[in-house]
């Protein structure tokens, strides 16, 4: 990052009042640069128990620091992504994913914008049926709109 | 009428939904725990009281216990020590505490100050084992069967109201089904 750069982003989050961002919560910093992408994805997508509405990545608190560094260690030891966030939800539940699992219990989460999509598509064609025939039997003569 | 049917059906059914969500919504802030019917997790840890012994999981299998995680920082922990002196002093089941992320020296001074309740104090200085048993926040309770299965957590100070209703009737129902 050069000079300029940092100092855009820092009076940003000052700006923002983000004092947690600037700081810098987490200084983590893994040798493999693809296992670091991996660790802030995944840290970003836990939710810090304590704050709830944290993620890992954002929260200064001490259960935060330490589950973090289950999810360093487990990475450094060459577990796979879901493998660590099957290892959370075991211990913490689905709620400490705030990306939540595909299952039988979570299907509707995908199947309801696809039901709710027919079922306005369903009223919308009958609305505009309605109307076709409501036109075709109306006798009365086309009033100009504006007419001279 | 049949106009008023389709939006008369749409909010039943709303309102049926947010029904269940409503009754079967959570009491706020509380997390239900996926241990609840799966074993306890295994631990050994140094015991406070007497640093040469360590406290096993292994060993409090074969009866009920009740395992309580706190910390001289936690300012629930002070309020629920009573409950937990009376909970000692009625003998139904040991008390194991987990002195969480804390100091041993104040650890010891609050147990010799208000008085001790666990029949064992497990360390746990670097907050792996709390996170094993899911811990979010201190004081939690979870009350362990004698095949060493998780049957009942309670987040926050312990009361009476939560040792007569939940804790007392699961034990008591279970000795009544083995006599």
């Amino acid at each position: 990052m050069t000079r300029s750069a940092r100092v855009a982003v820092l009076t940003g989050c000052a700006a923002l009042g983000l004092a947690s961002l600037c700081r810098g919560v987490d200084p983590t910093q893994l040798p493999d640069p693809a296992l670091q992408a991996r660790y802030v994805a995944l840290t970003h997508e836990l939710r810090c128990m304590q704050c709830q509405n944290e993620s890992l990545a954002d929260s200064p608190v001490d259960l935060a620091a330490d589950l973090r560094r289950q999810v360093r260690e487990q990475l450094l030891a060459g577990k796979s992504d879901d493998e660590v966030r099957s290892w959370m939800a075991a211990r913490y539940g689905d709620f400490i994913l705030f990306r939540p699992r595909y299952s039988w219990r979570t299907a509707w989460l995908w199947g309801a914008p696809v039901a709710l999509l027919l079922v306005g598509a369903l009223v919308s064609w009958r609305v505009v049926r309605s109307r076709a025939t409501l036109l075709a039997t109306d006798r009365e003569p086309v009033e100009e709109d504006g007419g001279s | 009428m049949n106009r008023f049917l389709l939006p008369l059906g749409a909010f039943v059914l709303l309102v049926l939904v947010l029904g269940i969500g409503i009754r079967h919504a959570p009491e706020k802030g509380v997390i239900a725990s996926p241990l609840i019917g799966k074993p306890a997790p295994p631990f050994a840890l140094p015991s406070l009281t007497d640093p040469a012994r360590v406290v096993r999981s292994e060993e409090l299998k074969g009866h009920w216990y009740l395992f309580n995680v706190w910390g001289t920082w936690c300012g629930e922990c002070r309020a629920e020590h009573d409950m937990l002196l009376q909970v000692g002093r009625a003998g139904v089941l040991p008390l194991i505490g987990l002195d969480w992320k804390d100091d041993d020296a104040q650890a010891l001074a609050w147990l010799a100050q208000l008085g001790n309740p666990y029949q064992a104090v497990a360390v746990d200085r670097s907050g792996r084992a709390a996170i094993d048993w899911g811990v979010y926040g201190a004081p939690e309770t979870f009350l362990v069967n004698p095949q060493g299965i998780v049957v009942y957590k309670h987040v926050g100070a312990l009361t009476r109201e939560t040792w007569t209703r939940e804790i007392l009737p699961r034990v008591s129902a279970a000795a009544a089904t083995r006599s």
